[in-house]
């Protein structure tokens, strides 16, 4: 036996290499292959679940987002809403600031928004109220989002956290205030009068069309600025972006003030020309999925509009599956969260690949 | 209600509802150890209690078994609900080397879901009936006493446990290394990926217990379920709060407790003139005084509170 064969004896059954970079079609096709599998994983547990026909299981996940016109026109709202806010935690992201406080900026946003329409319906025209409900909104967010950034660039305070209590914070603010403006103690709103934003053909079109320009810009700031180039380079390593002469302390703030600035205006848009008022559920919990939706999208501005359709035809479709079989609103969250699970896994298949024995062997003999 | 007969009525309740967070906080400490942040707790605690009322419906109706036999098969049963959250989570992390934030807000949204169906397919008559059980011994106690039950005490002695293991023992050390510095700890011939699944998966086993112990010990009602992942998400912050420490996490979660039922309590004392739409205020208290804590840690900056080394970066031997 040569000393060589002696070496491969000890060598494990498998290992784990890192790759160098996958070319894209296999990157595409291995998170479709996770997709396909995680949609007929789901389709096995609602089964065993709930006792669904596959077929007519797949079929209502269709039918959720593209039964019908109406349908159609609320996926895509509900896509422009969700990238926005996606949009909107992306620059920080990239510079590897969690913020998962999105929920809260979004939602104290909201509510500027409806203060300000609030206050003022009735007494100014409308233009004036919108521009007020406009600059509220983002300052709103700013300093939501700017708080947590100030502490981190100064004191490096966990901004994870921090964000995350800011959220509540912003709820039971908002639960104050709707006690305080509904005299019977109601606690409900109801649709405020003033400051809609007008409607294009239909009151989803501007707001699909505000957040289609948003995303240009933002691909545009992020990949061709200068402002952009810091925020990547902070993100790879604080130690360089110092080396290099640039400011952290400075890059982490304003990048959270820009995207305070941007989630304020996804609540300007939410209040203003959707709901025309707030609750605590105003949000609903998107500040969390986009999250998901940036990440899944490796923080490219392009590529969250396929995430970001992915997960709201997913929710669409689970929720009409729940509609459809008479089950609990909270399945949705079960079959969202499995397929994420699957994406999630799939990842490592896309960074690493599995090195047997005897590969590694016919490896050695090239 | 007098003033003292109120302040002492709050105290006895905020006590008890500060275990779940120590749960929480005792079990999200030994998965930070071994360096993996696991954002997933408040999903897992709420798997957790459904896990355990699943298995408490089981065994309906009272009197066919023991009741000492249902809490131990509930405790059993939240545990090991947790514990396998803990293991699709380790999976996910170590195995598969995914990002440890996204993976675990992933597995609170899916452990939410989870719990919500769940429980809307359990009926309450069917595990409440076993609330005596759990608040054994003082079950028939009038005052807010009754809710210093069996996992009441459970909670502080595993606190104290956990505290032991982890600064006093080999197997502690041996994690602590794990979490400061993976390289080095696979060098000395340490198990990494040994270590750190099983102090995730035991970590979120305890953290299942938390979610059990607040619907049948503290709050004992059909809607305690909603309330878990709020709690959850206070359990991760109390662990900066305890300095990675369980045994500080036990005055810590006394804090938090008394904080977040501020808001149910402190209207109710007459004497105190707070009236009623100030509400929503005080139940921002817990997340203020969280966040005080957050900036007062960071500020004060010392060596000794900091988090392990290695938190929310995965090992991957070949990069060394």
């Amino acid at each position: 036996m040569t000393v060589d064969n002696k070496h491969m004896q000890h060598e494990p059954l498998f290992r784990v290499v890192k790759r160098d970079g996958l070319p894209l079609k296999k990157t595409i096709l291995i998170r479709a292959a996770a997709i396909l599998l995680a949609f007929l994983f789901c389709g096995l547990i609602a089964l065993i679940l709930i006792k669904a026909n596959p077929i007519s299981f797949y079929e209502a996940i269709f039918n959720g987002s593209f039964g019908t016109q109406r349908k159609v026109w609320k996926l895509l709202k509900d896509i422009a809403v969700l990238l926005c806010i996606s949009l909107a935690i992306t620059p920080a992201f990239r510079m590897k600031f969690w913020n998962i406080g999105a929920e809260g900026q979004v939602l104290v946003a909201a509510l500027a928004c409806a203060g300000c329409m609030y206050y003022m319906g009735g007494h100014v025209p409308d233009a004036l109220i919108i521009a007020a409900m406009l600059i509220a909104s983002i300052l709103a967010g700013m300093i939501w989002a700017g708080l947590p950034a100030i502490f981190k660039a100064r004191w490096n305070t966990n901004e994870t956290l921090f964000t995350l209590m800011m959220n509540y914070i912003a709820t039971f603010l908002v639960a104050y205030f709707l006690i305080k403006w509904t005299p019977s103690g109601s606690s409900s709103l109801g649709e405020l009068k003033f400051g809609h934003l007008p409607r294009l053909y239909n009151e989803y079109l501007l707001i699909i069309l505000v957040v289609a320009v948003i995303t240009v810009l933002l691909h545009i700031y992020l990949n061709y600025s200068k402002h952009g180039y810091e925020i990547s380079v902070v993100g790879e390593s604080e130690k360089t972006a110092k080396y290099i002469g640039i400011n952290v302390k400075k890059v982490i703030i304003r990048t959270m003030l820009v995207s305070g600035a941007l989630c304020g205006i996804a609540g300007f848009l939410i209040v203003g020309g959707l709901d025309h008022s707030v609750t605590e559920n105003t949000v609903g919990g998107l500040g969390f999925t986009a999250i998901m939706v940036s990440w899944l999208a490796k923080f490219k501005p392009g590529y969250m509009v396929l995430t970001s359709f992915l997960l709201v035809f997913l929710d669409q479709g689970a929720a009409q599956v729940s509609q459809n079989f008479d089950i609990s609103s909270a399945f949705p969250n079960v079959i969202v969260g499995i397929i994420l699970f699957f994406i999630i896994g799939s990842e490592f298949f896309i960074d690493y690949k599995i090195v047997t024995r005897a590969k590694a062997k016919e490896g050695t003999k090239a | 209600m007098n003033l003292w007969n109120g302040i002492l009525d709050y105290i006895l309740s905020a006590v008890p509802l500060g275990m779940t967070f120590l749960y929480g906080s005792t079990g999200e400490i030994l998965t930070e150890k071994s360096g993996h942040l696991n954002l997933g707790i408040p999903g897992i605690m709420c798997v957790g209690a459904a896990g355990g009322c699943a298995a408490i419906q089981a065994l309906h109706p009272a009197g066919t078994v023991h009741p000492a036999l249902v809490v131990l098969i509930a405790v059993l049963a939240a545990f090991l609900a947790g514990g396998l959250m803990g293991m699709l989570y380790s999976f996910l992390t170590v195995t598969l080397h995914a990002n440890q934030n996204v993976t675990g807000l992933a597995l609170t949204t899916f452990g939410v879901g989870l719990m919500k169906f769940i429980m809307s397919k359990l009926s309450s008559v069917k595990y409440l009936y076993a609330l005596p059980y759990f608040r054994y011994p003082f079950a028939e106690s009038e005052s807010s006493l009754k809710y210093c039950g069996v996992l009441f005490f459970f909670a502080i002695l595993l606190a104290l446990v956990c505290s032991y293991v982890l600064l006093k023992t080999r197997v502690g050390l041996h994690l602590r290394a794990v979490g400061e510095n993976p390289a080095t700890a696979d060098a000395v011939g340490i198990n990494v990926f040994l270590y750190k699944y099983v102090a995730t998966v035991i970590g979120s086993g305890i953290a299942g217990l938390g979610g059990l112990y607040y619907i049948m010990d503290y709050a004992g009602s059909q809607e305690a379920y909603l309330s878990i992942e709020a709690m959850g998400w206070l359990s991760i912050a109390l662990v900066i709060f305890a300095l990675w420490k369980p045994h500080i996490s036990l005055i810590g979660s006394a804090v938090f407790g008394a904080l977040f039922i501020a808001g149910a309590y402190i209207p109710g004392i007459r004497e105190l003139h707070v009236s009623m739409s100030s509400t929503p205020l005080l139940k921002m208290l817990p997340y203020v005084f969280t966040v005080l804590v957050l900036i007062v840690i960071s500020i004060r900056n010392k060596r000794e509170n900091q988090p392990p080394g290695a938190l929310g970066v995965n090992y991957y031997r070949e990069e060394r």
